[in-house]
């Protein structure tokens, strides 16, 4: 909490009013190539593991409904994880996130995104369960709540 | 009124060509709706005549409707928000004067089919198409100012986004003649929405309107944070940003992060509706309640989407208007995001008696209640600020004391529904209506007139008239609690929403109380507009040649006013928060460097413009399933954003010469004026 020493208006030779002042364009130009952003771009080989991954990941829960080897109960919640954790390799391998400091807004980002998801899904499963249970008593086998 | 089922065509060819419009569509036999629309028709042939008389076109096209100056766009939200608070407040005039004569069994002048579309009408014009436009508007003239930045992150999206909301609006304004609207409430709820009960075209309008902007809404919400995080000056770190920054920052957070939740919810009501999907009907394995569920948990983040930046707007003025530094500037910063966060775990409070239980109902009950802590924190904030402090009663500072105590008092009524017990008595009550109001006005609306009678002479370089100002200013506040206070009487009496008739001889006296605040509100709305007029011809009287016509303390007022376009000759650093004010206590404001270097702005665009119309003929077609006309029209649309690509000419540098010029001529009139 000081009085800046330096005049309040100054110069646009500082590097840093330098990168201010251009930023409005800069990004109508360089958006297209994404270099700005602090990511990386992949390697063809971390492109084809998450690719690989991606199928694997794909193929399990196709399997898994296909030939019937776990009880609906189980099978759901597996797809949903395995979804999920594709998610994941998406994010890391093709939008090349990770835990880099250069990455810190993009996983701030992320963990915010993540927390509203998780607040929005288990809520309203939470709250749809409750009402399914208090409004259609014969549908979910029970009475009032 | 007509039967809303339109029948189809029975030549294919017609169908083809017209879908399910045709001549019937439109009630020639309503006067009333005949007269809106003529008079409708009427203003904008005026318009579009005078600017041909003095030949604008070229003005009107060049310097506003292709122009991407964030202070530009931000002028035009406000501008749609006044024009549209005008349609909507003729719809609340219509309904205060239905109840008042047809509330002792009387048969009032407006049918229920008329009457339950100018209910919902009513409430999507005053949120999406007035309080969202003049909160984005405001952010938009004021936000990169408050940073200093030259413009917006992406200045030609911000151009398309704002061009989307004025679609958005046509079509809403267009579905007055053409056809049908909602009958629904501002909300849809399924299954009245759905095609077996609502098998109309008012429906497909509420839809098509919201989507179209609602897209224009989160492109500005990713525009905006983008802003903020990327283009403040240097030294401007976060916990320096102006209060106003900050909430508008929390506010496009909330945006982006809830108005998906609108587009996916609204777009299964469309599946239902077009495709014959059971997302939302009870047979099928759909669930209406879910319906509900979604839309509020996009509903009560929007609440906080416009009340933030009021909050921030307010913050600014106090302290301002006190010749203080904000207090507890931190603590102002922390109660936002925890509102911002909180604004995502309260979203069954607005349908506590659907039937989801005492554990449900408790956890809701709970986190509402707590949403009050954060607010409070603020206004005894405000209070402080002004403890102690020089406290100027100009119109800014009016508002806002209107503000404080107003919305403490709606404060107070929301903590009372969260009780879940006694919202079972309240819920769907005139109690909610007030309640809502209470806030909306007393919050959103007070904000934004006080930051318009703020900022205008920033944004055009002329005060607003300070007497009609006033007599406006007390027209809102005595005319709203005309208006509102019997409504929390008759909610407690038992009337409940959205009734078009009713015999009820007690309810009918408060009722015509309530009328005559609408009234009052009136003459207020009219006092503003003639505070504008009056302002525009005695310009010269009310010139501010400084940019600093209230003593202010933030950067905006730190350049001219009105900013050049460029905003800032050179980028100013920062040195702390209330800098503007820090640098006049030291001297150093006001200091004229010695050369300039070169501007790297961005050039004015029609692409936005373009898309942004050419989604209306989109809308309609998918409204009246003229399927040739929305193909086409999305074609173009895309071809349009795809030929853009091409443009490599996008920007250029404003020389050292022009920027020199300009800024001569403001120092040698601040010279005159010293």
């Amino acid at each position: 909490m000081h009085i800046p020493d330096k005049p309040t208006l100054h110069k646009a030779k500082d590097p840093h009013t330098e990168l201010a002042d251009h930023h409005a364009v800069d990004h109508l130009k360089k958006d297209d190539h994404g270099h700005d952003h602090g990511a990386s771009h992949g390697s063809v080989k971390s492109y084809l593991i998450g690719f690989a991954l991606s199928v694997i990941l794909t193929a399990i829960p196709f399997a898994l409904t296909m030939m019937k080897v776990l009880p609906s109960q189980m099978l759901v919640p597996v797809i949903l994880i395995l979804g999920v954790v594709q998610i994941l390799v998406h994010l890391h391998y093709f939008l090349h996130m990770d835990t880099s400091s250069s990455q810190v807004w993009n996983n701030a980002a992320f963990v915010f995104t993540a927390i509203i998801l998780g607040i929005l899904i288990i809520g309203t499963i939470w709250v749809m369960t409750h009402l399914n249970h208090n409004m259609h008593p014969g549908m979910m086998g029970g009475g009032m709540g | 009124m007509s039967s809303p089922v339109a029948e189809l065509h029975e030549d294919p060819l017609l169908r083809f060509i017209f879908g399910k419009l045709d001549i019937n569509s439109v009630p020639w036999h309503d006067p009333i709706i005949m007269g809106a629309g003529f008079g409708m028709v009427s203003a904008a042939v005026i318009v579009i005549g005078l600017t041909t008389y003095f030949k604008k076109w070229g003005y009107v096209w060049s310097e506003w409707l292709t122009s991407v100056d964030h202070k530009k766009i931000g002028v035009m939200y406000v501008i749609l928000a006044l024009i549209m608070l005008l349609r909507g407040f003729a719809d609340a005039l219509m309904m205060r004067a239905q109840q008042a004569l047809a509330s002792a069994g009387g048969a009032g002048y407006l049918p229920p089919d008329h009457f339950d579309q100018i209910f919902t009408a009513h409430g999507v014009i005053m949120i999406f198409f007035v309080a969202m436009p003049l909160v984005i508007g405001l952010m938009n003239i004021i936000m990169p100012l408050q940073i200093g930045a030259r413009d917006v992150a992406f200045p030609y999206l911000n151009s398309l986004s704002f061009w989307f909301t004025v679609a958005g609006a046509i079509l809403v304004n267009v579905s007055l003649v053409v056809g049908e609207f909602a009958h629904t409430g501002w909300l849809a709820y399924a299954p009245l929405s759905g095609i077996e009960f609502s098998p109309g075209v008012g429906v497909d309008y509420y839809l098509w309107a919201l989507q179209i902007s609602g897209l224009g809404t989160t492109l500005s919400g990713v525009n905006l944070i983008a802003t903020i995080f990327k283009m403040r000056a240097p030294g401007m770190t976060l916990m320096r940003m102006p209060i106003f920054t900050w909430t508008s920052l929390a506010a496009n957070i909330l945006i982006v992060a809830a108005f998906p939740i609108l587009t996916v919810t609204l777009a299964l009501l469309t599946l239902d509706r077009y495709l014959g999907m059971h997302f939302f009907t009870n047979d099928g394995g759909g669930n209406a309640m879910l319906y509900v569920n979604l839309i509020w948990a996009w509903g009560h983040p929007e609440v906080y989407i416009l009340v933030l930046p009021a909050f921030g707007i307010f913050s600014e003025i106090v302290a301002t208007f006190s010749r203080k530094r904000l207090f507890g500037y931190d603590g102002m910063v922390y109660a936002t995001m925890c509102i911002a966060l909180l604004s995502f775990l309260v979203w069954l409070h607005h349908f506590f008696t659907m039937g989801a239980g005492a554990d449900v109902n408790a956890f809701f009950g709970i986190t509402t209640m707590i949403i009050s802590i954060p607010t409070g924190v603020k206004v005894f904030n405000w209070l402080f600020t002004m403890y102690r402090g020089r406290v100027r009663l100009e119109l800014p500072m009016l508002w806002t004391l209107g503000f404080i105590i107003t919305f403490v008092i709606g404060g107070a009524t929301g903590v009372m529904l969260a009780i879940p017990g006694a919202d079972f008595v309240l819920h769907n009550s005139v109690f909610l209506i007030a309640h809502f109001h209470n806030v909306i006005i007393g919050g959103v609306l007070f904000g934004c007139i006080a930051g318009l009678n703020y900022w205008f002479p920033k944004a055009f370089g002329f005060r607003l008239h300070t007497g009609l100002g006033k007599v406006s200013f007390w027209c809102w506040l005595i005319g709203f609690y005309v208006a509102f206070m019997p409504l929390y009487v008759l909610g407690l009496m038992g009337m409940t929403r959205r009734l078009s008739h009713m015999d009820n001889p007690i309810w009918q006296q408060y009722l015509i109380v309530a009328a005559v605040g609408a009234l009052i509100i009136a003459v207020g709305i009219a006092a503003q507009i003639a505070q504008i007029v009056w302002s525009v011809i005695k310009r010269d009287e009310l010139r501010d040649e400084t940019g600093d016509p209230w003593d202010g303390r933030t950067l905006e007022w730190a350049t001219s006013s009105p900013p050049p376009f460029y905003n800032f000759a050179v980028t100013p650093a920062i040195g702390n928060h209330d800098s503007f004010w820090d640098a006049k206590q030291t001297g150093q404001a006001y200091v004229q460097p010695d050369s300039y270097a070169p501007i790297h702005m961005p050039r004015n665009t029609a692409t936005g413009l373009l898309i942004g119309l050419i989604s209306v003929p989109l809308g309609f077609a998918l409204i009246w399933h003229i399927w040739w006309l929305a193909i086409a029209s999305f074609v173009a649309m895309v071809g349009i954003a795809i030929a853009h690509t091409f443009n490599e000419d996008r920007d250029y540098y404003v020389q050292p010469d022009e920027i020199k010029a300009i800024e001569d001529a403001r120092f040698a009139k601040l010279k005159t004026e010293a």
